[in-house]
């Protein structure tokens, strides 16, 4: 089976049941996507499929043969950041940074989620093909992405500073 | 652990003939309610047969209705223009279940199929008939807070945890199966059986039946209609009532109205009482209310959930009121 991970073409075989987390954390060495919950309420272990959010804890590897992975390893590099990653950084968007990685994948898909007019619960307008990243439609659409240090307003800070001006 | 093994379906006859012809095999859309349920043992295939490679497409037909692939992804359904447009309480209800990214993962067809999240049901330390037919039910005496309070049995109080049923079965919406036996329509109403004694039996469909599609009919007046969901957090939890309502005034009297129910039965709830009782009547608050109270009647609350009774009937009120207000 072949997976591309971060731009690079990987072989892998697993048993049907191992899930793209386990993959990525246990058999490919890439522990930046996070184990919380797995089982799909706290978004740590959110990562980029073919560009789309996905909860990689509810994801059978093998169903994923084929498509592009993003995890938080090819989001930036350590002398690279994303620009997401650098307001995280300076808005105080983590304290203990578990959650961390979700947060920036999850953030970075919502981002073009917003761009291409798809709508949230809290759009008002459903039949609108813009709507603003305002302070009700962000939180709605990063309510799968839990913090447990609270630092949700250091991380609505960086997002907005990141992505406001284009999705606005 | 036992060996599981996994084949991707090619087309519907090639889906149907993989779970034809192995034993223990069940259908995978997403992935996002089975392969919890695998991890907890409460699902245990031993075959996984992929059917997200079926069919996506979310097409007009020719009548003015809808017709939805059972593949076609949860948030394709909510972004799709046309549901926007003339089923918005659909793409209003999508969006109220899950997170982004559930819904980018969860197919329409899994979304149906998914099931309750009655925490006794996944507790394997707990009776739960649904699980192991027989052996009883610890929610009925236990913590029922977000139980049934229609529909349920003395075996089974669990609720079908689906927003976007809800707002299928408002609309009329008739599920497209094929099978073994060949294929067939039922509306989704008649889908979900009631628990009686056999909680474990929660549909109609047949073993290797598949889901193919979900049609609307036309409904002009949907155009007019919400979706609204009560719960303990503002986002991304299972709904203690939910309202997916359609209404049509003319004149100040209701011509027509689809009403229907989530998070207090065990399947999603068409209020059709509610419906009758409304039909021809002035569009006020208090039909509004009659209505709700038609509905209710049969409602009974369990140690934690009395509340919702009440709950309900304001919910359904104030949606249909909302509802009215535009139309005025």
């Amino acid at each position: 089976m072949e997976i591309i991970i971060n731009g690079r073409t990987v072989e892998f075989s697993a048993d049907p049941r191992t899930s793209l987390l386990d993959l990525l954390r246990d058999h490919l060495g890439l522990p930046g996507t996070k184990k919380g919950c797995n089982q799909g309420a706290c978004g740590a272990c959110t990562v980029l499929a073919d560009g789309e959010r996905i909860n990689a804890c509810l994801a059978l590897a093998v169903q994923y043969q084929g498509y592009a992975i993003t995890t938080v390893e090819g989001l930036g590099r350590e002398d690279g950041l994303h620009p997401l990653q650098r307001a995280f950084i300076e808005h105080d968007g983590f304290q203990c940074g578990y959650c961390t990685p979700g947060q920036l994948c999850s953030a970075v898909a919502m981002a073009g989620e917003v761009a291409r007019g798809l709508p949230s619960f809290v759009t008002e307008d459903l039949s609108a093909d813009a709507m603003p990243l305002d302070h009700d439609e962000l939180r709605e659409r990063m309510s799968g992405n839990l913090c447990r240090c609270g630092a949700y307003n250091g991380i609505a800070d960086a997002i907005v500073a990141t992505f406001g001006n284009d999705v606005a | 652990m036992r060996p599981v093994t996994y084949a991707r379906a090619s087309s519907v006859p090639d889906a149907i003939r993989l779970a034809e012809t192995t034993s223990g095999a069940r259908y995978l859309g997403g992935g996002t309610n089975l392969v919890d349920l695998m991890r907890e043992t409460v699902e245990q295939p031993e075959a996984l047969v992929d059917v997200t490679a079926l069919s996506t497409d979310i097409e007009a037909t020719r009548g003015g209705g809808l017709v939805i692939g059972a593949a076609a992804k949860n948030t394709a359904l909510a972004g799709n223009r046309t549901v926007r447009e003339r089923y918005p309480v659909l793409a209003r209800a999508v969006l109220a279940g899950g997170s982004a990214q559930i819904r980018n993962m969860a197919t329409v067809g899994g979304n149906i199929l998914q099931r309750t999240r009655c925490t006794y049901f996944y507790d394997d330390a707990a009776r739960c008939n649904k699980r192991v037919p027989g052996a009883g039910c610890d929610a009925i005496d236990g913590f029922n807070r977000m139980h049934a309070i229609l529909g349920g049995s003395s075996a089974c109080v669990a609720t079908h945890p689906s927003d976007m049923c809800v707002a299928l079965v408002a609309l009329d919406a008739i599920v497209h199966t094929d099978g073994p036996a060949g294929s067939r329509s039922m509306p989704l109403a008649d889908l979900h059986r009631l628990p009686g004694k056999r909680p474990d039996i929660e549909t109609e469909l047949t073993p290797s039946e598949l889901i193919t599609a979900v049609e609307l009919p036309p409904l002009p007046f949907a155009a007019r209609s919400t979706y609204r969901k009560v719960r303990d957090r503002a986002s991304y939890a299972f709904a203690l009532v939910s309202v997916a309502a359609a209404l049509d005034v003319t004149d100040g009297t209701v011509r027509d109205v689809r009403l229907a129910l989530g998070g207090v039965a065990p399947k999603p709830w068409r209020a059709w009482k509610a419906e009758e009782a409304l039909r021809g009547q002035p569009a006020t608050g208090a039909s509004f209310d009659a209505a709700a109270g038609a509905e209710l009647a049969d409602a009974a609350g369990l140690r934690d959930n009395g509340f919702k009774i009440e709950l309900a009937r304001r919910t359904i009120t104030a949606v249909l009121a909302g509802l009215a207000g535009e139309q005025a």
